[in-house]
């Protein structure tokens, strides 16, 4: 009999059923909760980028309400998003209670090194010659990204809140500057997950059919050394 | 057991397979049942303007906050007189014709079902309360504006005493043609007022003179303008906006 070692292939589980269920659910929540905040601010809209009398972008040009058919449904853009946003709310929570209770945040959280980490894996993926650093499930940009992530969803629900009902919450609506403050935050935070999207669907795109699969279904096959004897 | 037997001879890559397929599977399931859940929704009936399902949970909505979270106590914030904006003309229905002054008079129906007309000096009688607030209108911005005028818990108990026990308060405009309905918790509010006075001066036509609703504890779509009428009701009082779609209720 001779012993050696080969490297086998396993099933390797990368993400939770629970992970998956509420990250999946979100997807169409936050889509609801997106277009039913456009159908809202439609209604009064004065954000845009700019300096003084300058203004680079306002959201929204007429061009995009007309492409977009919003416009002219306060209403229902309100009734909307006071009802999806209880189903946003108890998702955002069921995931983030699961996160600590499971000890799944283990591999969320940043930890003191990410920060560095995390602009090396940036320039990785910008191209530049860095090498990556190793990592577990998540890399340091992803640790901190998608921990920002669910950051911005309780701010969201917060800021929501505290313009939903400013006078009986008007501790938290004051907490968060004022209710012309917490609209503007809320407005920002969406772009933000706006942004967020755009990057997210490039970099699933870039990392591969195993990586998409692997939260779907949760696992992916995984090499690994394993001792085998001949003749078995 | 022959199950098992089978699924321990699978290889990893045939494990893999089998478990993306059902995964897949699944979110395909998933996707189909979020876009028929969309297009059921807006395939329900109306209920003023709105699909019923939607109707439900604002009344939910509006249980919820009543029962948990609204309080006479939680007063909303005042300002100081410099803060005070350029409150625009937002909406004259009800308004169209110019009102004469001098023959204007309110019909009061107080809960027990007795009429009376009041005069603007009846209300003017009532102690006067000046408050500096943040009137927020149902699109979104809002100015800061000072108002004047008696509350409307003073009103009712001189004029429809008793008239606490209603669960609404009913408020038209003279032509009838803008109508509102709350509940009586925000109609008894310390800050509700039967205001004749508008950044110092009395009322104008446009914002509703000789005498409006100010309700900061919602927005400004239920605070009526050129009142006509007001009775205190069991049966929950029509609403203009209301009826076009938006919350009942909206409270702040």
């Amino acid at each position: 009999m001779v012993a050696g070692v080969r490297s086998v292939k396993i099933l390797e589980e990368k993400h939770k059923l629970a992970t998956r269920w509420l990250h999946w659910i979100n997807f169409p929540i936050l889509s609801a909760m997106i277009f039913s905040g456009l159908l809202i601010y439609w209604a009064y809209d004065p954000y845009r980028i700019g300096v003084g009398s300058v203004t680079l972008f306002h959201f929204f040009p007429n061009w995009f309400y007309e492409k977009t058919g919003i416009g002219y449904q306060l209403a229902l853009g309100m009734a909307l998003h006071f009802v999806f946003a209880w189903i946003f709310a108890i998702n955002g929570i069921a995931y983030v209670l699961y996160t600590l209770i499971s000890g799944e945040w283990r591999a969320l959280i940043p930890d003191r090194k990410s920060p560095r980490e995390a602009v090396q894996v940036a320039m990785h993926d910008a191209g530049f010659k860095v090498a990556l650093p190793p990592q577990g499930r998540y890399n340091a940009a992803q640790r901190i990204t998608y921990s920002a992530i669910v950051l911005m969803g309780g701010l969201s629900l917060t800021t929501g809140l505290a313009i939903y009902k400013p006078a009986q919450l008007h501790w938290l609506t004051a907490g968060l500057g004022g209710y012309e403050w917490a609209r503007w935050e809320h407005f920002w935070l969406t772009m933000g997950y706006v942004g967020f999207f755009a990057i997210h669907i490039a970099q699933v795109v870039r990392a591969g059919w195993a990586n998409f699969r692997a939260m779907v279904c949760g696992y992916d096959l995984a090499e690994v050394g394993a001792k085998v004897t001949h003749g078995d | 057991m022959a199950t098992n037997k089978s699924k321990v001879s699978l290889t990893p890559e045939q494990e893999l397979a089998r478990r993306s397929r059902r995964s897949f599977i699944g979110l395909g399931a998933g996707a189909a049942g979020a876009i028929g859940g969309w297009y059921w929704l807006n395939a329900q009936p109306l209920e003023d303007e709105i699909p019923r399902p939607l109707r439900r949970v604002l009344g939910l909505n509006e249980r919820v906050v009543r029962s948990t979270l609204y309080s006479d106590s939680h007063l909303v914030r005042t300002y100081p007189a410099s803060a005070v904006g350029r409150i625009k003309v937002n909406g004259d229905i009800g308004m169209e014709k110019p009102i004469d002054l001098a023959s204007w008079c309110m019909n009061l129906t107080s809960f027990d079902g007795a009429a009376r007309q009041l005069a603007l000096a009846d209300i003017q009688s009532l102690p006067r309360y000046e408050e500096i607030i943040d009137f927020k209108c149902v699109e979104g911005w809002s100015t800061v504006t000072r108002f004047a005028g008696a509350r409307l818990s003073d009103f009712t108990a001189r004029f429809a005493p008793g008239s606490e026990r209603a669960a609404f308060v009913d408020m038209r405009t003279p032509s009838k043609d803008y109508y509102v309905g709350f509940e009586m918790a925000s109609a008894l509010h310390p800050q509700t007022l039967l205001a004749y006075e508008m950044n110092g001066a009395p009322l104008t036509d446009k914002h509703g003179a000789p005498l409006r609703l100010v309700l900061p504890v919602k927005y400004g779509i239920k605070s009526i303008k050129r009142i006509g009428s007001i009775e205190y009701t069991d049966k929950r009082p029509a609403d203009y906006w209301g009826e076009q779609g938006y919350d009942y209720y909206s409270g702040l």
